[in-house]
């Protein structure tokens, strides 16, 4: 498992600094939240209350498109000059390979929501008055679930002919119970209500999130075998 | 008495993709310091069986010996000690050469990843050009930038897709006194190629793969003749 886990950091950090010194993929993400923002701050008033409820949905939506953006080029960029035959040739365990794209996408989308989620809320004249420990829990166990499925699901679509039409088609669905509770905890959070109200939505979180680890990190050599 | 194991030991290995069969019991061996060369036409299953003899893709039937040892897809004692040269570069084109080396340096558990890198940039003559991009370099580059990802490791075992693609006569002959060196020392090359030049410089043994079996094999010694090697393999081709 440690070796595992090295491989996997040496795959991520090769991504991630490949993605510092051309900040092609975070660019567009972060442009894309940027103007979906602007768009909905423009479309609701922020004068009136009824806007703040949006504010959790809203959170996720920056989150899950901007990501999709991310993920599509995550196994695309190892197709060039077939890489990911390289990779799958070194004497390493085809889960580490998944395992550093989840690392990889994970650390991308999160510098995301650090950059966009302060926009929204100054945007749309929100006071932050929930939980924050809370809230940071939420986003990254929301976050998380999203990558986890997002990459195994970016790793099998990467062959297809129109793989970045196929990838949302397979994925929002998957994602639709993580989302729901995604969204219903980060509004609990952001009312300030009782935090026991938004226990069962993050141990739904933390169930999704394990059963689908251990299923994709299972299952991504079988995958590979196709590739 | 011991029983001398092969470098490399295929046994009746079969492929069948679909309906297709890509190989048919193709049986083969390859010793320490030994040189092997696989020609045939296009499509009589090369790649395939190389993909075999890699682990990237399993047999339908038969067995993948390396050392003694059972060639499964994830047996990364066996991986470690080949090193393979595909048709593609297996490089990333946004890193420089250094930054490629190192990546595949840091999975192959290399020590002095940094240190060989840069030997290796040397031996390849592309020192100059260790910090630009790869995608600025010519196919010739990039096919020697290949040849010194795939030395790294030091393999046991080379195994070569049409090693001089692309590659101009100095760095062809670099390539082979690098070969040579190599197989001097105990490394076995298996070497996949079109070239009846570069087989006949390099290979000890030459064996002609046509749809999907082994046609005929041939011991190939100092000062052969070239047309007769050519005779031969089409000879083998239409047996076939």
């Amino acid at each position: 498992m440690k070796a595992i886990i090295s491989d996997a950091w040496t795959i991520a950090g090769k991504d991630l600094g490949n993605e510092w010194k051309n900040k092609q993929t975070i660019g567009m993400m972060v442009i894309f939240s940027s103007l979906v923002i602007l768009v909905f701050s423009f479309a609701f008033d922020p004068t009136n209350n009824m806007v703040k409820a949006v504010i959790p949905g809203l959170i996720w939506l920056i989150t899950i498109f901007s990501g999709l953006l991310g993920l599509n080029r995550s196994f695309l960029s190892e197709q060039e000059n077939d890489s990911i035959t390289g990779l799958r040739s070194a004497p390493i365990d085809p889960s580490s390979i998944y395992l550093g794209k989840v690392m990889a996408n994970c650390t991308m989308v999160a510098a995301v929501q650090i950059i966009s989620i302060p926009v929204l809320f100054l945007l749309f004249d929100y006071r932050f008055m929930g939980e924050f420990l809370w809230f940071l829990l939420v986003l990254a166990a929301g976050t998380l679930g999203f990558i986890i499925v997002g990459t195994f699901l970016a790793a099998l679509a990467v062959n297809a002919k129109n793989s970045e039409m196929l990838l949302p088609v397979l994925l929002l669905p998957l994602l639709s119970p993580l989302m729901i509770a995604a969204v219903q905890a980060t509004r609990i959070i952001l009312e300030n209500a009782d935090i026991q109200d938004a226990m069962s939505w993050i141990q739904l979180m933390a169930a999704y999130d394990l059963l689908f680890l251990a299923a994709c990190f299972f299952l991504f050599e079988f995958i590979m075998e196709g590739s | 008495m011991k029983e001398l194991v092969h470098m490399l030991e295929l046994k009746n290995l079969t492929k069948i993709l679909g309906d297709k069969v890509i190989l048919r019991n193709v049986s083969l061996s390859l010793d320490r310091g030994e040189s092997l060369a696989v020609v045939g036409p296009n499509g009589a299953g090369k790649s395939t069986f190389f993909k075999c003899t890699v682990g990237l893709l399993r047999p339908t039937s038969g067995e993948v010996y390396l050392d003694g040892e059972l060639i499964s897809k994830n047996s990364m004692s066996v991986k470690q000690k080949i090193g393979f040269l595909g048709h593609e570069s297996y490089l990333y084109s946004t890193l420089t050469p250094l930054e490629n080396l190192k990546f595949y340096g840091k999975l192959y558990k290399i020590k002095e990843a940094d240190k060989k890198s840069a030997e290796l940039l040397k031996e390849v003559g592309l020192h100059l050009f260790r910090d630009m991009p790869v995608r600025s370099f010519s196919r010739g580059m990039v096919q020697r930038l290949s040849i010194a990802r795939v030395l790294l490791a030091e393999p046991e075992i080379l195994m070569l897709d049409e090693p001089h693609t692309g590659l101009d006569v100095e760095a062809a002959y670099l390539l082979n006194r690098i070969l040579k060196e190599k197989q001097r020392r105990g490394t076995a090359i298996l070497m996949i190629s079109h070239d009846f030049e570069q087989v006949q410089e390099l290979a000890d043994r030459v064996a002609v793969l046509s749809k999907g079996k082994i046609a005929d094999t041939m011991a190939i010694r100092q000062g052969s003749n070239l047309e007769a090697l050519k005779e031969w393999y089409e000879k083998a081709v239409k047996g076939a």
